[in-house]
């Protein structure tokens, strides 16, 4: 679909306003055998089966070593790009799915939380829904930590594929139904405030939808995406900021992270699965000299249990985030929790720094924001972002 | 001209199930709307759905435990093939307002067993299912009541069965929450023993005297050693608990109402209407179906044609229904399953204790592109039986454009809509030439330009109403 659109003139967003773009790794990521802990003697007394080789740890420091997959995001950490998070998470963890993805996604550790983290942040970023794409969420359903009352988000399953009605074709005649549907949802047909808002609604789909067919009409680039669904999903994201929409916040996810057995096989999968495509993602972006305004920001629900099972770990506690971007003040922040065992809960690492904490620099030190209302309160914040 | 009688049929349907073909509007119309009522109110004479020939096909879907996703596929193949839609309807209307998700309980087995007991009781006495709901594990565990303890009272379930199951806020005191958590203490739930080494074990209900507090309690103006029991007969007495209940019905069964939350400082858009269903839940002592009999044989609901905007269980289930893909239990009934919690409700897992928001909140821009999406990419697929009959029908009604336009909004509701709209259809419909059936090249034959119509009648507005 041909777009009537003019480029970076429909909404507050420039080229210069810092982005964050979040990567969820969904089911509950392992930390101790993605940030390894290799000269900690406990960590092959709690992991006789499901460990990782000291000889093939990622060496960060005289402690601490990255999955063996992790060699695009060791790299970086060299580049002094990478902040690594330790010991992230909140009290009383459900280890639930559910309910700690919820409570990542809310802020709401205490009681049940209806709206997104995010939502807000997009609704003061774009106060008076100037941009219909301030917000893009790569996947087929709106994540709660974007949701929130009157803030409209892209829910794009498929970039190449995202409209309304992309079933019909030929393009003209997609274009001829798009058309009427265009007339059919305009103001002078409202009926009162329903319908109004209904109107507006559709004509807002079409429009986020506009502007970001746009994207890979306009994309060239030299990099070639590894094959997998994350890559496919980053490469999206980079075709929208390529193409200079206006959008701040992209959220995206991978998994399952959930390994209860077979975990040695299935996380190696998985992290050099989402290494390659965040590599790939970096890259792209440099190539286009439009890496300097993204922090990419990874998070889980939660970590796993210390002990493995013979075959893989079960549900957590505390877990690890990663930010990675050239805003980003490189090395290790917070504290790997104790690994003793009278110092674990239920046989988990005790996390000692909140998450709303991790949230609170990126939503005050890059993305400006005064971070209280946002987070649900005022929080101690770890250093991880330049200023 | 569509049959007075035709359109009625089809809001009762709408209301009642999740509406119906032409062929099954056409024969309840000639049964008559208020037999038809008498029917749907009378599930035990249809065949249920044999779910285990869902199951035989999708064992995995048989008691999912924690398995994310998979807890809602075989109720979503009820909703689509019972023949006692308002059974399955009921079920929606209690799950919203018993709301209950995995989000906490982490146990879609014991929430499958919940929404099992809206299907058997449904159309019972709201104070069985009130108790059913107070001895359900997954709603003990949902709020709290496992630790509810005689020496150490929580109130999260007391105030919710107040304020959300029964008399709604500004009808009670912080006493009268404290004094009815007291009186569930020790209403908890246990392991069964496990069916298999692994997995989750199911709950059940128990009840233990040790840790019930069976001193005296002062609820409600009366004083006596209550139990949970005696304090939902002592709600139920209170005309304040018919109101709420009564709104509650014509949020979901009438008109859109605004948010739960509102309700004690919004006073219903139907004052009248809500006081005839509060007195028929007094008179009734609350027997839901026959409660439900007189909404449906009143003016006020024949009247309220279009007025709620359709839930995405309606939205998805109602089009399934109408291009009778029926015939097995297909692999897509997992992705449809999906499709429900893509437009924002994804069943047995509501964001909190208060249900979903529901009317104009269902709408966001990416949320109506799915909605859209969904019923247009469905209703131009013409190897799905029941959108063959639905062109054909349209195709003997004429070929000239008002013909079409008029046959397609007809057979599609019979929709109403302002005259505005009709004219862009018809101006559209004109804009493509003739209908000609016997033209049958594909991509500009009659049948091509009739989709077309059908796909933008689908993207209306209006369709988003039920």
């Amino acid at each position: 679909m041909t777009s009537t659109l003019e480029i970076g003139t429909n909404g507050t967003g420039t080229k210069e306003d810092p982005v964050i773009v979040v990567l969820q790794l969904t089911g509950g990521n392992d930390y101790m055998n993605t940030v390894v802990p290799y000269n900690d003697p406990l960590y092959r007394d709690y992991r006789p089966t499901v460990n990782v080789a000291e000889d093939e740890v990622l060496v960060l420091d005289d402690q601490f070593g990255l999955h063996p997959t992790m060699g695009p995001i060791q790299d970086m950490y060299k580049d002094g790009n990478v902040a690594i998070i330790h010991g992230v998470g909140y009290e009383n963890s459900p280890r639930s799915h559910f309910r700690s993805m919820d409570i990542w996604h809310t802020c709401e550790p205490d009681t049940l939380g209806t709206e997104g983290w995010l939502g807000r942040v997009v609704r003061e970023l774009d106060p008076d829904k100037e941009n219909v794409v301030t917000a893009v969420s790569m996947g087929p359903a709106l994540f709660r930590a974007l949701v929130a009352p009157n803030v409209p988000v892209a829910t794009v399953e498929n970039i190449d594929s995202y409209g309304l009605l992309t079933d019909i074709t030929p393009e003209e005649k997609l274009n001829r139904v798009l058309g009427r549907y265009k007339r059919m949802y305009s103001p002078a047909i409202g009926t009162g405030p329903v319908m109004d808002y209904l109107g507006q609604t559709g004509l807002d789909a079409l429009k986020g939808a506009e502007i970001l067919n746009v994207a890979p009409e306009s994309y060239s680039s030299t990099v070639e995406y590894s094959d997998s669904s994350i890559a496919r999903k980053l490469k999206g994201i980079a075709q929208v900021h390529l193409a200079g929409l206006g959008s701040r916040v992209f959220y995206c996810d991978h998994g399952s992270f959930d390994t209860h057995a077979d975990q040695l096989g299935l996380h190696t999968r998985l992290w050099s699965q989402v290494s390659q495509a965040i590599r790939d993602f970096f890259d792209d972006l440099e190539e286009h000299n439009a890496a300097d305004n993204v922090v990419m920001f990874l998070f889980s629900e939660f970590g796993r249990r210390v002990y493995d099972n013979g075959s893989g770990t079960d549900h957590g506690a505390g877990g690890v985030c990663i930010a990675i971007g050239k805003g980003v003040k490189g090395g290790q922040f917070g504290q790997f929790p104790s690994t003793k065992a009278s110092d674990l809960d239920q046989g988990d690492l005790v996390p000692d720094l909140d998450f709303r904490s991790v949230y609170t620099t990126l939503v005050e030190d890059w993305l400006g924001l005064d971070p209280v209302p946002i987070v649900g309160g005022t929080f101690e914040k770890p250093d991880f972002i330049l200023k | 001209m569509t049959d007075h009688n035709l359109s009625l049929m089809a809001h009762l349907m709408r209301r009642a199930g999740f509406g119906a073909s032409r062929d099954e509007l056409e024969q309840r119309t000639a049964t008559g709307y208020e037999a038809t009522v008498d029917e749907l109110l009378n599930p035990e004479g249809q065949e249920p759905v044999d779910i285990y020939e869902f199951l035989r096909y999708y064992p995995l879907w048989w008691k999912p435990g924690t398995m994310g996703g998979l807890g809602h596929a075989p109720w979503v193949w009820r909703m689509i093939n019972t023949k006692a839609p308002l059974q399955e309807k009921l079920c929606l209307f209690y799950h919203q307002l018993f709301a209950t998700g995995v989000a906490k309980v982490d146990h879609y087995d014991e929430i499958e067993d919940m929404i099992d007991s809206f299907r058997e009781q449904g159309l019972g006495r709201y104070k069985d299912l009130l108790m059913a709901v107070a001895q359900s594990p997954a709603m003990i565990y949902w709020l709290d009541n496992h630790e509810n303890h005689a020496d150490s009272v929580n109130e999260n379930w007391g105030r919710e069965l107040l304020e959300l199951f029964t008399m709604g806020v500004g009808n009670y005191t912080e006493t009268d929450v404290r004094e009815c958590s007291r009186a569930f203490t020790g209403w908890t739930l246990k392991h069964k023993l496990p069916r298999f080494h692994m997995g989750r074990w199911d709950w059940e209900y128990e009840f233990r005297p040790d840790d019930h507090d069976f001193g005296e309690k002062s609820f409600l103006g009366h004083k006596g050693d209550f139990d949970g029991e005696q304090i939902i007969d002592i709600i139920l007495e209170k005309p304040a608990t018919a109101a709420f209940i009564a709104r509650h019905l014509y949020s979901f069964f009438v008109a859109d109402e605004p948010q739960v939350p509102a309700w004690s400082v919004t006073p219903p858009n139907d004052p009248e209407a809500v006081q005839f269903i509060a007195d028929a839940l007094m008179e009734s002592d609350y027997h839901i179906g026959t409660v439900l009999k007189k909404i449906f044989n009143s003016d006020f609901f024949k009247e309220a044609r279009f007025t709620r905007v359709k839930t995405p269980t309606e939205v998805v289930i109602g089009t399934l229904r109408l291009v009778e893909d029926t015939a097995r239990p297909a692999p897509e009934t997992m992705s449809w399953a999906s499709q429900i919690g893509f437009m924002g409700q994804e069943l047995l897992n509501p964001p909190s204790v208060e249900g979903w928001h529901s009317g104009i909140e269902w709408i966001n821009s990416g949320t109506l592109m799915k909605r859209t999406n969904f019923t247009a990419e469905m209703i131009s697929d013409r190897s799905r039986p029941g959108v063959a009959k639905i062109i054909d029908r349209i195709k003997s009604s004429g070929s000239k454009p008002e013909d079409v336009v008029d046959a397609c909004l007809d057979v599609m509701g019979p929709l109403t809509i302002p005259d505005e709209s009709r004219a862009e259809l018809l101006d559209h419909a004109r804009n493509l030439g003739d209908f000609d059936w016997d033209d049958e090249r594909p991509g500009q034959g009659g049948e091509t330009k009739l989709t077309e119509i059908l796909q933008l009648v689908v993207s209306l507005r209006e369709y988003q109403f039920a």
